[in-house]
């Protein structure tokens, strides 16, 4: 075994031959091997990724904070384990990175909100628990839209993420950082939280693989919360392998979390099957157009590729279309920001956080001061619109309508699930857009989001995966949709495609800067 | 218009938000565009329909009332801003 020194620099393992990938390159399931083989070291692998965050992240920054002395004392711990000839859980030394969202005891927490800077939990999110248990290595907090509020990581009060294929662009959101992290090799396995799309967009935009899984089915016990009966917490991943492992350390009941499923967690990776024969696959209509206007000519194209692959693969597709799909954008952007107003109450400057200077004597001008300058446009905007909704006399104009037209796209779905088992379409209607194209119209970032939030509106698990590449070298994702607790059919269809295919194994691999002009270049 | 810039102080308040004038002139055109998107809503007949407020039916989620040991004081006061003893210091409630 080398010594970390000795591995510094690249991270890459003498194994005589030319393309062997670095460490921090790798699956977390090629890793595990050469972990569990004892060929290399947690303390390797994570030196391999700090460096490697080292020389990119001054132009991505995927992460708000590292936590280097944590990761070395979790992977030191795994080594010794190790060493000692115990059994440990397949991921045991695989360095993750973790959305700024999660209760981390002892580590700060800050949602990228200046309103809880400073804020060190006292407990662990279920997941984390979860993560700590099965031995992964944090290596810090990535970069988000701020309380999750956001499509393009730039509500974030540290600043904005940077799309590894192209630095001028968004990596999506909001767990854009953790998306970053993925396609640019800045950990191994990554985690986001999605409560309209924001695991699957960016997961869609920076080209690698997110999974939502069902309402329910991974505790949201200590992540901090945006829209309660939407958010859920999933992986970020660099292929489907990956996440159907993160789906076996994250999935699973907690009595702390009154919407968690009684039901016990499968094992995800038996869903690995690398064929489609017998499922059921449909193109809904509405997430390759909304209102009359269809989604990028190159998207539509990937797309329809797609499911002729999946096809070929044994499935048997059709098309369907669910029109309250198309009412999504509404009823979405009435009981988030309704259920965020009422959530982000708790931020007054009284338990935790940021409390105004200088408030004077009065306590709701200490209140109103300390969320003026605490939060950011975005979010103000929305609890803005929340309060609003839920405001006297508007009630039931706007929350009780749009809970009413929430229940009308289930059945949508309910009705799509009896025909087939598995719905597909596009992730976002364009590939990554430009920094700043959308930051001064909210509305047009809102409809960004219209291929995502429909699953939201039904609890359903929704997954992302690379399923082609624009002209430009853009990635473009493929969304399968689930029937509630579907993760694995979802995860069957997935790999069979992406075995096939091998857009997975593209990833945006060295930063170039020639002439001052950003650039990223993929690898084929 | 729906929202005049009266009724968005009004809301401003409700929130306890502090909104700087600029901020109030944004938000009312904003949240005015947003709110005319949303109008497409009134059209669809939910005669009867119920509402939605979770995505997996369930109800009465109880547990047996058992005590547990919970933060210790320090814990729970470790990142307040402003406190004093065992206690959160706010500025004067009652006038």
């Amino acid at each position: 075994m080398t010594c970390p020194e000795q591995s510094r620099g690249s991270g890459r393992r003498d194994t005589g031959q030319e393309q062997a990938p670095a460490l921090h390159e790798m699956t977390a399931h090629e890793l595990s091997e050469l972990l569990a083989s004892k060929k290399v070291s947690a303390r390797e692998a994570l030196a391999s990724v700090l460096d490697r965050i080292a020389e990119v992240d001054g132009e991505i920054h995927a992460y708000v904070r590292l936590t280097r002395e944590v990761a070395e004392q979790q992977a030191g711990e795994i080594d010794e384990r190790r060493a000692r000839g115990e059994e440990l859980p397949p991921l045991a030394g695989v360095p993750l990175a973790l959305k700024d969202i999660y209760c981390t005891k002892g580590i700060e927490t800050t949602c990228c909100s200046k309103i809880l800077s400073g804020f060190v939990p006292p407990y662990d999110a279920d997941v984390v628990e979860r993560c700590r248990r099965n031995g992964l290595v944090f290596v810090g907090k990535t970069n988000m839209d701020e309380f999750a509020m956001g499509s393009s990581t730039e509500n974030s009060a540290f600043g904005v993420t940077r799309n590894p294929w192209d630095l001028d662009r968004v990596p999506g959101g909001s767990s854009g950082g953790s998306a970053a992290a993925m396609a640019a090799s800045e950990a191994v396995v990554a985690m986001g939280t999605d409560t309209g799309g924001s695991i699957r967009q960016p997961a869609s935009l920076c080209g690698v693989v997110g999974l939502k899984p069902t309402y329910g089915r991974v505790s949201r016990y200590g992540v901090i919360a945006f829209a309660s009966s939407l958010d859920q917490v999933g992986p970020i991943t660099k292929d489907v392998r990956d996440c159907a492992l993160m789906m076996n350390v994250l999935a699973g009941y907690d009595p702390r979390d009154s919407t968690s499923i009684r039901e016990p967690a499968p094992d995800y990776t038996k869903a690995l099957v690398p064929d489609a024969k017998g499922l059921r696959i449909g193109l809904v209509k509405e997430f390759m157009e909304y209102q009359g206007h269809r989604v990028d000519p190159e998207v539509d194209r990937a797309i329809a590729a797609a499911v002729d692959r999946l096809r070929q693969l044994g499935a048997e597709c059709g098309e369907i279309s669910l029109p309250y799909l198309n009412c999504s954008i509404p009823v979405y952007y009435i009981i988030a920001p309704a259920e965020a107003s009422s959530n982000l109450a708790r931020y007054d400057g009284v338990q935790y956080g940021y409390r105004a200077p200088d408030s004077g004597g009065d306590i709701i001008e200490m209140y109103s001061r300390t969320r003026d300058e605490g939060f950011g446009a975005e979010v103000k905007r929305r609890i803005m619109l929340g309060t609003y909704a839920l405001s006297a006399g508007y009630y039931d104009a706007y929350y009780l309508k749009a809970s009413q037209v929430r229940t009308l796209i289930r059945r949508d779905f309910d009705r799509a699930f009896e025909q087939f088992d598995v719905l597909v379409g596009a992730v976002s209607p364009t590939v990554a857009f430009r920094l700043g194209e959308k930051t001064d119209d909210p509305l047009a970032m809102y409809l960004s989001d219209v291929c995502t939030i429909p699953v939201n509106m039904g609890g359903l698990p929704g997954m992302s995966i690379p399923c082609g590449f624009s002209g430009d070298g853009l990635p473009i994702g493929l969304q399968l949709v689930g029937r509630p607790l579907g993760e694995e059919a979802l995860l069957r269809a997935a790999y069979a495609f992406e075995q096939s295919t091998g857009h997975h194994k593209r990833r945006a691999h060295r930063i170039q800067d020639s002439n001052g002009r950003r650039s990223a270049v993929g690898r084929a | 218009m729906r929202l005049t810039p009266e009724e968005v102080d009004h809301v401003a308040l409700l929130a306890r938000l502090k909104l700087a004038p600029e901020e109030r002139e944004r938000f009312t055109t904003q949240l005015n565009s947003i709110l005319e998107h949303f109008e497409q809503l009134q059209q669809i007949d939910t005669t009867g329909v119920p509402p939605m407020s979770h995505a997996v039916p369930m109800s009465n989620v109880l547990r047996e009332d058992e005590p547990a040991p919970s933060l210790s004081p320090e814990e729970a006061l470790r990142n307040a801003p402003d406190q004093e003893g065992d206690c959160f210091r706010v500025p004067r409630v009652i006038g």
